[in-house]
């Protein structure tokens, strides 16, 4: 009996790896097991070697590990790829022509003719919907569910090709069963609940795109570039039904300028994008800031600088948006550390923008986005889309000098009053100004919205033993991987936060770093940048890095080596 | 006309005296008034320069943007709300220098938008430095040997593109530029009016007279649904015709075939996500 399999699928690009994930992930789920998946690719669009790793266990399991369970090579060049991964436990199942001999030997394998027993079904691409079969029924799931997902993933493609590939997966269920009674036993059985059954399967990418449209977006405006497209998809998908306007920009200057009028004619406006189309849009983040028009903007980090590697992962770009836009005024960045949280924080920038007319930043990043998993179904009931826009009467001034630096905001055509604003430096009414007394006075109007904002700071979640001696600080993606990490090393004496909010800083972070003897910031960079700006907004060093920035998520295993040579014993 | 609803007031305004954008303001101001638009329902948006400036100087709505951008937040504003009047107004070089991709990109989507262009062949606010419509030779204090390149020509890219309305008028003629915006703001679909105006400051070429002297009118006869005509016609440069030169009548607009406005036509601030198709979405994804 197992508590958990790590199964990796690894391929060219156009082999299915994808549709074995899909597979692989809603079968298992509504068998009852939890599932965890993440992916690393190549930047091409046939060819090159890929993987994805799937986890499927008895508890909820997210976060990348190296070991392997099983592999399933669907190329020769598969076992290469992911060789320092193998281990004297793992099971390689595959086509003989893709299992070199030697590993035959090494680590056990299970040869099944997947595209023998696919081209007698009449399409050697149903191989992989055989190796899912195997998959299965190693596990145990009942047959009957893997039929069944195989027939409602299909029916769009008609019955022919649902009957077909439930043939296929009957077919490796038959040879995983074999291979269960004559050589494996229950190694690889896994025990589900039903309580998993009716949870959601849901990506990164997708928590993104349903946030915002539950959030009230209805106006996207983008750039393609990887890996912030997916969200893109996803919301033009949902747009017929929802309503939302969405456009492909001409480039990322016309999105950014494209969210900014948007809002300012009343739509509830986001742009999704990366590191390099971010940086054409600085100029409209500042316009954005100028106008006081609310702004949502989701980053997906991927590794720079210029092109770098724009498949892969990274968290490189955390300054880049804290700092990024000329001139001085106030934004928020949140940075989801779950898929959950991708929902959540990106469903509430929207109305955080609409308050405190800020650009409010969904810094995410490539492996956050193509991570999938089951999770319970998002509350939706309690959120209120709340609209801070106001009917205009004829003397509305756009600008009103308020207490809280809040300008009630009026739109165009709402109202008797005129909407005006400008980039340049204006009166309360929104003309240009050059009267410097006033310059003053509208710079701390802006400023002073950040003493509002802050009060709103999410605080991060706290982990692990109260009376810490040393504390870890990550943010976003990192989440699960260091939790799992204390868990594994035990947490006595460590103390973790969390940061979903990176900016503002959570004010109270002082007092925890005062009480610690060590503070550790881990971050999936290669300069620390959380770190410093722990150091730039407490004045307090941060004392280890774990840093890491070759385009790859932390794994599991390499932060439990990391945390147990920086945590004071 | 009586164009009070569109005035100011007692203002201070930043053109130099006997600058042409008095003229195309008063054109401009003349001309919403006959039309009958409400200030309210008027949104103008600029980018940045002297030309951009003019939404400053008449009561509406206004979005003065940034350098090069003021048509994809024209295109956005009447996007999210289509019952507004947009104009998007701005110089040459903010126009076709800095925002070449997206004068490009708004001619394809074709939003039911007025485009004037203030096109005095110079950089004003910057002190005289050429323009992507200064012609060949002109010398100024950075092209100090001549302008090398050759200059944009506006009229000809926008027919070449299908855009729905093209027109060039020329300010030192006022009752003829009044009737061209005229024709602009009531034609359904992307309007680009390219404007000739002096500027008093820094060209000394292209005055008010030579204006006079190097521009004619298209004759009567000249049919503006005839695009290779019309080509024809804007690529003359010896002396430059004005009027309408391209004119795609029907030619449907951006919020005609925008999917958002099919079953729905309510402006998007009016809009909020239905509670039913969001569960509905999340059982789609157990």
């Amino acid at each position: 009996m197992a508590k958990e399999l790590s199964i990796v699928i690894c391929g060219q690009a156009g082999q299915g790896i994808k549709t074995v994930e899909n597979l692989l992930t809603g079968i298992m789920k509504r068998s009852g097991l939890h599932v965890f998946s993440c992916k690393e690719f190549m930047s091409r669009i046939r060819g090159g070697m890929n993987s994805t790793s799937v986890r499927v266990s008895s508890r909820r399991v997210r976060g990348f590990v190296e070991k392997m369970d099983i592999l399933i090579p669907l190329d020769p060049g598969g076992i290469e790829h992911v060789r320092e991964r193998i281990s004297g436990d793992t099971l390689i199942i595959g086509d003989l022509e893709n299992i070199d001999p030697e590993d035959l030997e090494t680590g056990g394998s299970l040869p099944v003719a997947l595209k023998t027993i696919a081209r007698e079904l009449g399409n050697a691409a149903f191989s992989n919907t055989v190796a899912v079969g195997v998959l299965a029924a190693l596990a145990g799931s009942p047959r009957e569910v893997g039929t069944d997902f195989i027939r409602e993933y299909f029916s769009s493609k008609g019955s022919e090709v649902a009957d077909k590939n439930i043939a296929a997966f009957g077919r490796g269920y038959d040879e995983g069963a074999t291979w269960r009674e004559e050589a494996g036993g229950d190694r690889f059985q896994l025990d589900g609940s039903d309580a998993v059954r009716d949870e959601l399967l849901m990506s990164g990418t997708e928590g993104v795109g349903m946030g915002a449209i539950a959030g009230g977006c209805n106006f996207l405006a983008f750039y393609p570039m990887s890996p912030a497209t997916g969200v893109g998809i996803f919301i033009a998908k949902q747009a017929d039904k929802f309503g939302i306007l969405v456009e492909q920009a001409e480039d990322e200057i016309a999105a950014v300028n494209m969210v900014a009028g948007g809002w300012y004619a009343g739509a509830r406006g986001m742009t999704t994008t990366s590191g390099g189309g971010f940086a054409l849009m600085t100029e409209g983040l500042s316009l954005a800031a100028m106008l006081e028009t609310p702004m949502v903007i989701h980053l997906a980090q991927r590794p720079g600088p210029a092109t770098g590697l724009p498949t892969r992962t990274g968290q490189e770009d955390l300054l880049f948006v804290l700092f990024a836009g000329h001139g001085e005024f106030p934004r928020v960045v949140y940075t989801p550390g779950s898929v959950e949280e991708t929902f959540y924080l990106t469903r509430e920038a929207f109305n955080l923008a609409d308050k405190f007319q800020v650009p409010v930043f969904i810094l995410t990043d490539q492996y956050l986005l193509d991570s999938t998993c089951n999770l319970p179904p998002p509350d939706i009931d309690d959120h209120k889309v709340i609209r801070y826009v106001v009917k205009t009467e004829p003397s509305y001034q756009r600008y009103e000098l308020t207490e809280n630096g809040i300008s009630p905001r009026g739109i165009p055509g709402y109202g008797e009053g005129m909407v005006t604003v400008d980039s340049d430096e204006h009166d309360e009414s929104g003309h240009i100004t050059e009267d410097l007394q006033l310059r003053v006075r509208m710079v701390d109007k802006r400023l002073k919205k950040l003493e509002g904002i802050t009060g709103e700071v999410i605080p991060p979640v706290f982990f692990g033993d109260k009376d810490f001696k040393t504390l870890i600080l990550g943010w976003g993606s990192t989440l699960p991987t260091i939790r799992e990490a204390l868990e594994e090393i035990g947490s006595e004496g460590i103390g973790y936060l969390h940061f979903s909010q990176v900016f503002p800083l959570w004010p109270e972070l002082i007092q925890y770093l005062d009480r610690a003897e060590r503070t550790v910031a881990v971050e999936n960079n290669a300069t620390g940048q959380f770190a410093k700006l722990v150091a730039m907004t407490t004045g307090r060093q941060i004392d280890g890095q774990v840093l890491k920035y070759n385009g790859l998520p932390f794994s599991r295993e390499e932060m439990i080596d990391a945390l147990k040579r920086e945590v004071k014993k | 006309m009586n164009t009070n609803k569109f005035d100011m007031g007692k203002i201070d305004i930043a053109w130099c005296p006997g600058c042409g954008d008095f003229g195309i303001l008063t054109a401009l101001k003349t001309v919403l008034a006959e039309l009958k638009i409400e200030p309210r329902k008027l949104v103008m948006v600029s980018g940045i320069g002297q030309a951009a400036k003019i939404p400053q100087y008449l009561k509406c709505n206004y979005f003065n943007g940034l350098h090069g951008r003021a048509l994809p937040a024209a295109w956005a504003v009447k996007a999210a709300n289509p019952e507004l009047t947009v104009i998007a107004e701005s110089g040459d070089g903010c126009t076709y220098g800095e925002g070449g991709n997206h004068f490009l990109t708004a001619i394809r989507r074709n939003p039911d938008i007025t485009h004037l262009v203030h096109n005095n062949m110079v950089y004003g606010l910057t002190k005289g430095q050429a323009s992507p419509t200064s012609r060949e030779g002109f010398v100024t204090p950075l092209q100090i040997h001549g302008v090398i390149l050759s200059p944009f020509n506006p009229l000809t890219v926008a027919i070449a593109l299908n855009a729905s309305f093209v027109a060039r008028a020329s300010i030192h003629d006022i009752e003829g530029t009044k009737e061209i915006i005229r024709r602009a703001i009531s034609h359904r679909g992307y309007a680009l009016v390219d404007i000739f105006q002096p500027c008093v400051s820094f060209n000394h070429i292209n005055t008010r007279e030579w204006y006079r002297e190097n521009t004619y009118y298209l004759e009567d006869g000249h049919d503006p649904s005839d695009r290779n005509a019309a080509f024809a016609r804007a690529a003359e440069e010896d002396k430059f015709p004005l009027g309408v030169f391209y004119l795609r009548e029907g030619k449907k607009t951006y919020g005609d075939r925008c999917q958002a406005y099919q079953d729905n036509k309510d402006p998007l601030y009016k809009r909020s996500p239905d509670p039913g198709k969001l569960h509905e979405l999340i059982a789609e994804m157990k």
